[in-house]
């Protein structure tokens, strides 16, 4: 078995939380911070920081301004809820001391943080634990390190932090930078387009299948900052990859703001695979602390026959409100979204996906999984939408929900527009309990009752595990074993 | 442990006056039965008169509430333990309905199974490989679909198949005293015959099962060395196997008679 990267075998809790959270350490670093608070010098500091082109300090003043106009007005219509949040009482950069002098390669980062990664089992240093996976680690709002930068190089493929993107590759960072997610978006989506710090750029050229799987670990160490990361994914024509994502914080009695934007580009006949493990800090047992997980993904299956396939297994945050979206915009595109959700304790969750449906004989197929356990809310929401000159378009939903115990709920929303006669719909869901009577089959077995609750779980998770690569589905399957801790008995 | 003059065999089971209720009613009302080693016993009765019930309190069920009585397994007190502990010293429970666990690989379920139980033994997990030969010789003894362990367990299994897979368990488990309740209930011929020769292949001096059932039919396969007849949650009469070919021929309305005749 290769090395767990979301899940750590470490456990050091901080701050004195109720909380089984085990990637929970904070690392003793000195960092480079903003001060608290956003206005227009700190987002004009954090492009100086970052030693940015003029266009850039450009676009991100205009997300800016657009945002103030915005007042403050957070969206309400998700199934959450949460007291508001105080945005000047975030740190809007946060940055190791280190990074003022950008190392120039993985023997510069600094060991405490090499240390850290090395902790949270994601070794940077290039050896053959992670053999065949190439790591952008992200730590607070700067990107530390990216392995195999010479590997991919010489298949032409480009993986490095967005920050290097900006200085190396303009053209394509000014072309395809909120070609998908303007940054006037939502409420969140603009935030992040004014304040974003780093993340993952990967651009796949043509004909081009990505020699290994690309990764990026984000990690938040500050406290009350907010982490903005931009990811930006292009496939040209006939390209291929697969990219994975992992998160996790340390246990923190007050909230931390996440608020990503992805973006993802697939041009014709290209595919992209993006997997999601999210371990953010999902708050103590009582639903103290935990990170506001606020994040716009969206891809666009922009060229014919082009492919984008999400899968997310989301078990982290004390709130996640995320919706990873395909635009199904060239003819016979592909569009899938595969998700896990689980919440436990106090944790909400309002998660699902939106097809649109524009080029002729598109496809897309929508499988999700909502597991309530403890005090939790999981929801479900949908939209699937066939344009007119959407001919021949056709989508399968299926929305299945898990009950464990009978404090928590699940609710399912899903929003179905038709505007093309051809179009052929499906959609299945359910709802149902862990039985006792298979409780008792288990244990009848020899099973314990916990284990018992585990396997029944795993087994309505199967099908979104099949669809992650192979060492992220075994670390999927352990991620939901910790996270539903407490949760049986 | 008492050793028996007669048989060779050792008090396996020993069920003093067991009384059990579920949802306040009481099913059971003070029953006794004593199984050795290399035995066979049958319990037949009328439809409500407690035979599930006798099965599901041995194996530990929670919905049922022993309110009074003892059972002594291998001379430990069964009823104070987890059922799961029951299972891992060698309890087996063959489910009249069996459930579906949807996703659950039988494969995994069956290596788990085992790990616990070896584990509680004190003994290491096998290895995949070592699980993977075992499953396979078990799959080939009781005739079952190899190609059932590769699906999810009794996720849309025929009835035929999910009895026939609880006699795979039973025979990748090992118990010492494996309860089969209702087992052939809803078999035809073929399928009875092969679940009764599973059966008779994992006999041994040292096991022993019970069968629960309606019927005589399976005992023409499984020849059991008593059968008792359980009416209104107390065991009436006990036999040899010709009481069984008596019930088959006369019901069970003759028993009830002579037993509120207080014959």
């Amino acid at each position: 078995m290769t090395t767990s990267k979301v899940i750590s075998r470490t456990s050091a809790t901080s701050e004195e939380l109720d909380t089984d959270y085990k990637w929970g350490f904070t690392i003793d670093i000195d960092s480079d911070l903003a001060p608290k608070g956003l206005n227009e010098d700190v987002v004009r500091l954090i492009s100086a920081k970052k030693g940015e082109p003029e266009w850039m300090l450009e676009w991100r003043l205009k997300a800016f301004r657009h945002w103030l106009k915005l007042n403050k007005a957070e969206p309400k219509w998700a199934n959450i809820h949460h007291p508001e949040i105080d945005f000047d009482d975030i740190y809007y950069y946060a940055a190791p001391k280190s990074k003022d002098d950008a190392p120039k390669s993985l023997d510069e980062v600094d060991p405490e943080i090499l240390e850290a990664f090395e902790k949270l089992g994601i070794p940077l240093a290039e050896r053959e634990k992670l053999a065949g996976v190439a790591v952008d680690a992200v730590l607070d709002s700067v990107s530390v390190g990216t392995t195999y930068q010479e590997s991919l190089e010489k298949a032409g493929v480009i993986f490095c932090s967005m920050s290097e993107a900006v200085k190396n590759h303009p053209d394509l960072v000014k072309k395809y930078l909120g070609s998908v997610v303007p940054y006037g978006d939502n409420f969140y989506a603009t935030l992040n387009s004014a304040v974003f710090s780093d993340g993952s750029f990967a651009y796949i050229p043509k004909g081009v299948r990505c020699p290994m799987e690309l990764m990026t670990y984000f990690r938040i160490n500050q406290a009350d900052s907010g982490q903005f990361e931009r990811t930006l994914i292009i496939a040209e024509e006939g390209a291929y990859v697969s990219y994975l994502e992992g998160c996790t914080a340390p246990a923190r009695k007050t909230h931390q703001l996440h608020a990503a934007v992805v973006e993802l580009v697939a041009m014709d006949d290209a595919e992209i695979k993006y997997s999601t493990l999210q371990n953010w800090f999902p708050g103590d047992k009582e639903g103290k602390g935990g990170v506001y997980n606020f994040v716009t993904k969206r891809g666009i299956a922009q060229g014919k026959n082009s492919k984008i396939s999400w899968t997310q297994v989301e078990t982290g945050s004390a709130i996640t409100w995320k919706y990873p979206s395909v635009i199904l915009k060239g003819d016979n595109s592909v569009g899938e979204f595969y998700s896990v959700a689980l919440v436990n304790n106090y944790q909400q969750a309002d998660t699902g996906t939106k097809m649109i449906h524009i080029g002729k004989n598109t496809k897309s197929t929508i499988v999700a999984k909502g597991i309530s356990a403890g005090h939790g809310s999981a929801t479900y929401r949908g939209l699937v939408k066939i344009m007119p000159s959407a001919d021949g378009a056709r989508n399968f939903t299926q929305c299945d929900s898990l009950l464990v115990g009978d404090q928590c709920g699940a609710h399912t929303v899903p929003y179905i527009e038709v505007r093309n006669p051809t179009a052929q719909m499906e959609h299945e869901a359910s709802t149902s309990k862990v039985s006792d009577e298979q409780v008792f089959y288990c244990q009848q077995r020899g099973i314990s009752m916990e284990d018992a609750h585990y396997m029944i779980i795993n087994g309505f998770c199967r099908g979104i595990f099949q669809e992650l690569p192979f060492e992220f589905a075994m670390e999927a399957s352990q991620l939901l074993k910790v996270s539903l801790e407490g949760a049986v008995g | 442990m008492a050793q028996d003059v007669e048989s060779g065999g050792q008090t396996l089971l020993d069920v003093r006056g067991l009384r059990a209720s579920v949802a306040g009613l009481e099913i059971l009302k003070g029953v006794d039965l004593t199984v050795k080693t290399g035995e066979v016993h049958a319990i037949m009765g009328p439809n409500g008169s407690g035979k599930s019930t006798l099965a599901n309190v041995l194996a530990g069920k929670p919905d049922y509430q022993v309110t009074s009585g003892q059972v002594l397994y291998q001379g430990a007190d069964l009823l104070s333990m987890e059922p799961e502990i029951r299972a891992r010293l060698g309890v087996f429970l063959a489910f009249q309905y069996p459930v579906e666990l949807p996703g659950v690989r039988a494969w995994q379920f069956l290596k788990a199974a085992v790990d616990a139980q070896r584990e509680h033994a004190g003994e290491e997990e096998l290895s995949a490989r070592a699980f993977d030969r075992m499953l396979k010789e078990k799959v080939e003894l009781v005739e079952i679909d190899p190609e059932l362990v590769k699906r999810a367990v009794n996720e849309g299994f025929s009835g035929g198949e999910k009895k026939r897979n609880e006699i795979l368990q039973m025979a990748v488990l090992q118990p010492k005293l494996a309860i089969l309740d209702e087992t052939d209930s809803g078999l035809d011929i073929d399928a009875l015959r092969i679940v009764a020769d599973g059966v008779n292949k994992l006999r041994n001096s040292s096991n022993a099962v019970v069968l629960v059932t309606h019927y005589q039919r399976i005992l023409n396969y499984i020849t059991p060395d008593q059968v008792h007849v359980l009416i209104d949650g107390r065991i009436v009469r006990s036999g040899g196997p010709e009481l069984a070919h008596e019930l088959e021929e006369r019901g069970y309305d003759w028993i009830k008679e002579a037993v509120d005749a207080g014959v």
